[in-house]
């Protein structure tokens, strides 16, 4: 009897609403009707909604079952699900599900694919070509098609990633690193978290590439605490490219020597911040640094450092694999390629969607998300994590362009879309972008270690009915002070998600607080 | 769940784990609490010395980042995601009825449970968020919460 395989993820969101539990289950069901299976633990395809998503492998075509209980798993055997056969929550086959189809998957295209943890797998779907590309080709083909991709840090803060490497490979030094910030704590995104956790592997791979490109021998990684199980899967992916000789010294007899650490945050959003990431690795408090020097200049340990965001890294690899110029074919101006949006909050389709720059922001809510989770009207949008603007339902059909989005007065950042339907009390989400900001502020400069405690107060007097339009007058004030004087963008774009209630939903001072 | 009684032997260990260098010292820190889940005032004054750091060094960086605690916590850790997409799907609800049924506030620790507040578990499709000993479970609304709860304190 042939053996049949069956995906459950191993992805936190998916194990978050019982996916363990689901794969046991398919487990202990398939020994007790004696059908044979391999159960393969992939990462994500980033239709969260539909977790748990279990795949059943029929003659090469992957069925999906979506949003599984252990209580279905029965009922799925008695379906002959095994053969693919029929049932309530039968999807059809993977590559159908309409929330996958319509996507531009350059960066994450293997993730829910492959198992993340298996070196063959990898290389059997083109693990490894961009490194051996790159090999072939020389550190200056790599400089030249990342410059021609017009890839910009998908962090948040959009800064080219050609002149970055660029620099660092310009400079001169006996050390070079490459510092991968997957310090993702935006609320709103986890495209990074999805990418380590369904494709380590490539994570790893982009780094080698770009310490070749640049003539780095060490890389680190910066994970953040909360992500635990991305921990276990990034540190085992370590070992699995250690051992297969994809790290360390003269990689696949190349000459070119890298290795990579894993080193975990401990709970500040700042260090998120590049240069107060630089200092964590370094092992201190995670104090912003001025600039200059930059950090392509003086970064880690003061040699220079290429830093960069998970999703920049990973979007070399096509980048290498297939040229600069087919990435910059897609998207619009000068927002060039793909960007994993990730839509969250209270929404209907929750999820990972990459999609060439250009697509509005009501295609991806409306389209892809299906509008609220509670089924009540859009009040507000919030794009680019705890330091983006709240966008109103009337600014829906703004396409997502870095630039476009600068002359609203919000940003893109690292692609996070948190909706909020008309229960929302904006007054207190003003309230928490300050709040949020006088809790995780570095304390190095005031506008942000005081400005944003005045801020909290500020908008509780307003709250409070207190000289509402001499406080309103007050709080613009410290929202310029602090975008216009503080060291990085936590106190200089605190005032972004603030400003735009005062613009859009000022009503809600008045009313907040209230039964609704 | 973490252990108890963290020692000098313990603290030393983890320390060659990760090299007696000053730049592994948040390494270090976190791995002490993710196994002991605090950070005892002798283990800052071994740390100083045993990395060549000043004592105020150590405590600076053990202050800083909030998930170094410097007071024991209680057997289980309950966190409960503060951060926007998940505000926006009910956690401040979610953390009202969490404070009663725990009967801690946050940031408190009571004989069973130790309750704090966490920014973004990375789980925003499927929030509210919440973290049980280590643990991240999405779709949590206040009847899974005390199911989730329950079950914890079952595992003791």
């Amino acid at each position: 009897m042939s053996t049949t395989r069956i995906y459950v993820p191993r992805e936190t969101s998916a194990v978050s609403v019982g996916a363990d539990e689901v794969a046991l289950a398919i487990a202990r069901e398939a020994k007790q009707t004696g059908t044979s299976i391999e159960l393969i633990r992939n990462g994500s395809w980033g239709a969260t909604w539909l977790e748990p998503l279990v795949e059943v492998e029929v003659d090469g075509v992957r069925n999906a079952y979506g949003n599984i209980s252990t209580a279905d798993v029965p009922g799925l055997f008695s379906a002959g699900f095994v053969e693919g056969g029929e049932h309530a929550r039968r999807l059809g086959p993977i590559t159908e599900v309409d929330y996958l189809i319509n996507q531009d998957r350059w960066t994450f295209w293997r993730c829910g694919l492959v198992d993340p943890l298996s070196l063959e797998d990898f290389r059997l779907h083109q693990g490894f070509n961009a490194l051996q590309k790159a090999f072939a080709d020389g550190p200056e083909a790599v400089l030249d098609a990342v410059a021609a991709s017009g890839l910009r840090g998908r962090g948040g803060a959009g800064f080219p990633t050609g002149i970055k490497w660029r620099t660092v490979a310009d400079t001169e030094a006996e050390q070079k690193y490459i510092a991968c910030n997957a310090d993702e704590g935006d609320s709103g995104t986890f495209s990074d978290r999805m990418l380590m956790e369904g494709d380590p592997l490539g994570l790893i791979e982009s780094m080698a590439v770009a310490g070749f490109a640049v003539g780095a021998s060490k890389g680190y990684i910066y994970l953040r605490s909360e992500y635990p199980l991305t921990h276990s899967i990034l540190s085992r992916a370590l070992e699995i490219a250690r051992n297969g000789g994809w790290l360390g010294e003269n990689i696949q007899g190349s000459g070119f020597d890298f290795d990579i650490e894993l080193h975990l945050g401990a709970g500040s959003y700042v260090c998120g911040e590049e240069t107060a990431m630089l200092e964590s690795l370094e092992g201190k408090k995670g104090i912003v640094r001025y600039k200059p020097p930059l950090p392509a200049h003086e970064g880690l340990f003061g040699k220079p450092t290429v830093v960069n965001n998970v999703v920049t890294l990973a979007s070399v690899l096509n980048i290498v694999n297939l040229g600069g110029e087919r990435y910059a074919e897609m998207g619009i101006n000068r927002s060039r390629g793909t960007l994993a949006f990730q839509l969250a909050g209270n929404i209907k389709r929750g999820g990972l969607v990459e999609k060439s720059f250009g697509v509005t922001l009501r295609q991806l809510i409306e389209d892809w998300g299906g509008g609220t989770a509670s089924g009540r009207p859009v009040k507000a949008v919030q794009v680019g994590g705890p330091l983006g603007a709240y966008l109103p339902a009337g600014q829906l059909d703004i396409t997502l362009d870095y630039e476009a989005f600068v002359e609203i007065g919000a940003m893109i950042g690292h692609g996070g879309i948190v909706v909020f339907d008309d229960t929302a009390d904006m007054a207190q989400q003003a309230r928490f972008a300050m709040e949020f900001c006088a809790i995780e502020s570095c304390g190095k400069c005031t506008p942000c270690r005081i400005g944003s405690t005045r801020g909290v107060e500020v908008i509780d007097r307003m709250i409070a009915g207190d000289s509402r339009e001499e406080n309103y007058d007050l709080l613009v004030e410290l929202c310029d002070t602090m975008e216009d004087a503080s060291l990085c963008a936590m106190g200089g774009m605190t005032p972004y998600p603030v400003r735009s209630v005062l613009n859009h939903f000022a009503e809600d001072f008045a009313s907040s607080g209230d039964d609704r | 769940m973490a252990e108890k009684n963290i020692n000098k032997e313990a603290t030393s260990d983890i320390v060659q784990r990760f090299g007696a260098r000053p730049e592994m010292l948040v390494q270090i820190l976190q791995a002490i609490v993710m196994r002991y889940g605090w950070i005892p005032e002798e283990t800052i004054r071994q740390l100083g010395d045993e990395l060549n750091l000043s004592r105020a060094d150590v405590y600076g960086v053990v202050n800083y980042y909030h998930d170094f605690r410097t007071e024991p916590p209680a057997q289980h850790i309950v966190k409960i995601c503060q951060a926007e997409a998940c505000q926006a799907m009910g956690s401040r609800e979610l953390t009202n009825h969490a404070r009663g049924a725990l009967g801690a506030e946050l940031h408190d620790t009571n004989d069973e449970v130790t309750l704090e507040p966490v920014y973004c578990l990375g789980n925003c499709a499927c929030a509210p968020a919440v973290m049980i000993n280590g643990r991240t479970h999405g779709r949590v609304n206040p009847a899974r919460f005390d199911e989730l709860v329950g079950a914890m304190k079952e595992n003791r």
